[in-house]
């Protein structure tokens, strides 16, 4: 009995203490870590506008960001609104992968234009959804008349590095470029992932090779996603 | 045996290519040398820092509790880590992603810690552990460096294989990016040590 006691005040002194000192790391670190996810968030907007983020250090990104990107949020009607982008909470569609932006229970779409010398160069939209094994995470950036893709990037996913990761291979994003997403009727088609090397035309991309599922789920939330903000392409 | 706590680990009975422990993240972080660092660096300090706190409280550690107590330590050291990682060098902990979390797994530190530090003095447990540590640290490296030269053409971050060799048609080998590449290295490594120091298969 004694010593079970003992055993007890030893473990439990132990957690106290191991929690204190965590949370107190937890509690000074805090600020700098929302300040990392916050300049990254700034990064992947600025890499699919063209930049070349990699040898930008966190000031410079802040910076550029600040010079020239411009944060909208839209109602699903397509109007602008007067709320900042870091106010909506975001949600994941367990299901999808789809994000979906709330402020006071209504729901609305983020959007960043890149601007330079003045002139509205691209919008910038978050897309995101299922592949295989996980959501992917990315931004694609349209041309200032919102018909053609000027752009793609992912900054988190979980596929299969080789395969389904491949997504990031910059040659696969490469064919994204000045493909449509309007046809003649501007309907919007959004550009489909194929399978490789079956690509034509301005609306196909070849796919990954042994990422079928991946480049499936890519065309898929691709579409929806653009869908989304049909209200405020004013085609 | 005193007298090598440090030095034994290192090559003789190196954790990963003597023992095949740890063999999970020496996959999984050895794509590139930067990753291989922060990592090595990662466990070098939790691994040196757990060994000598649980030395220190070994004479008190109820022995009935006394992998849970081993656990504690080495979780919290390892939380604070990746606590500090996400704060300085944000990029890097992304790459890394679960694997900092996943060195509370790391059987080499629960062994060190079981087999060691529970019967050892505080001294000579951080030399164990500084020992273990860079013997673990040695093999990732190593295959890391592997792994980025032929995978990828660059000695951390910077190319090294010169563009006419490109051009006269060598390619990188994408499968020392993937998994089976760093079992072959690891296997070529473990095979090139037992040739040196013998095989002791008991």
């Amino acid at each position: 009995m004694k010593e079970n006691l003992k055993t007890y005040q030893f473990v439990l002194t132990l957690a106290v203490v191991c929690a204190f000192l965590l949370s107190l790391t937890n509690s000074n670190l805090k600020e700098k870590q929302l300040y990392n996810i916050e300049v990254d968030r700034q990064k992947n907007v600025l890499k699919c506008a063209g930049f070349d983020v990699a040898t930008l250090s966190s000031e410079e990104i802040v910076e550029y960001y600040n010079l020239s990107i411009v944060e909208k949020v839209l109602s699903l009607n397509g109007d602008e609104l007067d709320i900042k982008i870091n106010d909506l909470n975001v949600l994941e569609n367990k299901v999808t992968g789809q994000l979906n932006y709330y402020y006071e229970n209504d729901e609305y779409l983020p959007l960043y234009v890149y601007e330079s010398g003045g002139m509205i160069q691209n919008y910038i939209l978050p897309i995101s959804g299922k592949g295989l094994w996980s959501t992917l995470f990315g931004f694609v950036s349209l041309s200032d008349d919102f018909k053609l893709v000027k752009g793609i990037t992912f900054f988190q996913h979980a596929e299969t590095p080789g395969l389904g990761g491949e997504v990031d291979n910059p040659n696969f994003q490469k064919q994204f470029i000045d493909k449509k997403i309007f046809d003649e009727n501007n309907d919007l088609v959004s550009v489909k992932v194929v399978k490789p090397g079956m690509a034509k035309g301005d609306y196909q991309v070849d796919g990954l090779s042994g990422a079928t599922i991946t480049s499936n789920g890519l065309s898929n939330f691709l579409k929806e996603d653009l869908n989304r903000y049909k209200n405020f392409f004013k085609i | 045996m005193n007298k090598n706590i440090f030095s034994d680990p290192l090559i003789t009975n190196n954790p990963i290519t003597k023992q095949i422990l740890g063999i999970c993240s020496a996959l999984a972080v050895t794509v590139k040398l930067e990753t291989a660092f922060v990592m090595s660096l990662s466990v070098i300090f939790v691994l040196t820092l757990s060994n000598f706190i649980i030395s220190i409280l070994r004479e008190m550690i109820p022995s009935k509790v006394r992998i849970i107590v081993q656990l504690t330590v080495i979780a919290s050291l390892v939380i604070f880590v990746d606590e500090v990682l996400k704060a300085q060098m944000y990029d890097i902990s992304k790459q890394l992603s679960v694997f900092v979390g996943l060195i509370i797994t790391n059987c080499i530190i629960m062994g060190r810690a079981e087999a060691f530090a529970m019967q050892n003095s505080p001294i000579q447990a951080i030399k164990d552990g500084l020992g273990n540590a860079f013997g673990y640290s040695a093999i990732l490296v190593l295959v890391a460096f592997f792994r980025e030269v032929i995978g990828s053409g660059k000695v951390y971050g910077i190319t090294v294989v010169p563009d006419q060799i490109y051009a006269l048609g060598y390619a990188d080998n994408g499968l020392m990016l993937l998994a089976p590449g760093a079992f072959f290295v690891l296997g070529l490594l473990a095979w090139f040590q037992n040739t040196i120091t013998g095989s002791v298969e008991e």
